[in-house]
């Protein structure tokens, strides 16, 4: 244990779901406009999820009017409102960089089929 | 205004502590601040100097725990004197109010508040035998243009019969870091009293574990 753990445990989320690279999610993020705040939806795959403890983050990709968007959020942010899972995906790499190199339908990432 | 002031003329709050490490929080805008982790106190008041007596004003802080078998006797009678346990390090903080203190007074991390600003000190990281451009930010030679094996060297380093030495204090290569380094105008993030730990924003010298001080501000005038 570092000595330094006792001061992040206040900071740290207990709410993240369980959540991995191919992942597809809705990212609820608050959104400031001058005295107003209101949520926004982040909706897309996870391309990798990296760090630990409080400086732990992951990065969403999305297709949006055409053009690729990552973004990355520290998984403890509390700009985050909260995750959502909306679907598993089967993937066999941690880090999904290849996605940017592709689109349409050579980009789509399988659903993970559970077992009963 | 401040500039004119120096640290025998003005109240100045000290402590010692040990930097525990670095880590990250949120802030009320939701904004990630990088803070060091500082173990403040718990000090012992062991000598006040006053005007009268020894010509200034100046408080002596003792910090941390020592073998009793470690103290020399010399040290021993002067913590005796104080009324405290001897203690490991030993540091003078020069202020005007110091007559306001009283030997075995204990000082902890409450002495400072957040959103004051201090001063850190301590001691630097080590980096060995270090060259030019990492220890003293000279620039090297070029890339290339006929630069022949020598891109981080330092050039000249004086003239030839005249002078006909190189000058004393000549900036070269040679052992960098483990030098005494004090950090100015850093923002105290929060205090938390209850287990003697100040979180300091940014980074401040020295390796985890080690002793640092920490002081008022020298340049942002007299403490609230």
């Amino acid at each position: 244990m570092n000595p330094t753990d006792l001061v992040d445990r206040s900071s740290l989320r207990d709410d993240v779901p369980d959540f991995a690279a191919g992942d597809t999610l809705k990212v609820h993020v608050r959104v400031v406009e001058g005295t107003r705040e209101r949520v926004q939806i982040f909706q897309g795959a996870v391309v990798r999820r990296q760090g630990s403890g409080i400086r732990e983050t992951f990065s969403v990709r999305k297709i949006s009017f055409g053009v690729g968007v990552e973004r990355t959020f520290p998984v403890h942010s509390p700009v985050i409102q909260k995750i959502e899972v909306v679907t598993r995906g089967d993937v066999r790499r941690a880090k999904l960089y290849y996605l940017r190199e592709r689109s349409g339908k050579a980009a789509k990432i399988k659903e993970k089929r559970t077992v009963r | 205004m401040s500039s004119a002031s120096t640290s025998s003329d003005r109240k100045v709050k000290g402590l010692l502590g040990t930097k525990l490490g670095m880590t990250q929080l949120w802030d009320a805008n939701n904004r990630v601040v990088p803070v060091t982790v500082v173990q403040a106190g718990p000090c012992v008041v062991t000598q006040v100097r006053t005007p009268d007596v020894n010509g200034y004003g100046a408080v002596q802080l003792g910090f941390g725990a020592v073998k009793a078998k470690q103290v020399t006797k010399p040290a021993a009678g002067h913590f005796e004197k104080a009324g405290v346990t001897p203690r490991k390090h030993l540091v003078e903080i020069r202020t005007t109010d110091a007559t306001e203190f009283t030997l075995g007074q204990e000082l902890t991390a409450e002495v400072f508040a957040a959103d004051e600003v201090i001063d850190v000190t301590g001691v630097s990281k080590g980096k060995g035998t270090a060259g030019v451009m990492k220890r003293h930010g000279f620039h090297g030679l070029r890339a290339s243009h006929g630069v022949h094996r020598k891109h981080r060297s330092p050039g000249s380093i004086g003239g030839c019969a005249t002078p006909g030495r190189v000058f004393k204090g000549m900036r070269m290569a040679g052992r960098m870091g483990v030098e005494r380094v004090t950090v100015q105008n850093l923002t105290v993030h929060a205090v938390d009293a209850e287990r003697g730990l100040i979180l300091i924003k940014g980074a401040i010298p020295g390796v985890k574990g080690g002793l640092v001080v920490l002081r008022s501000a020298a340049k942002k005038g007299d403490p609230a």
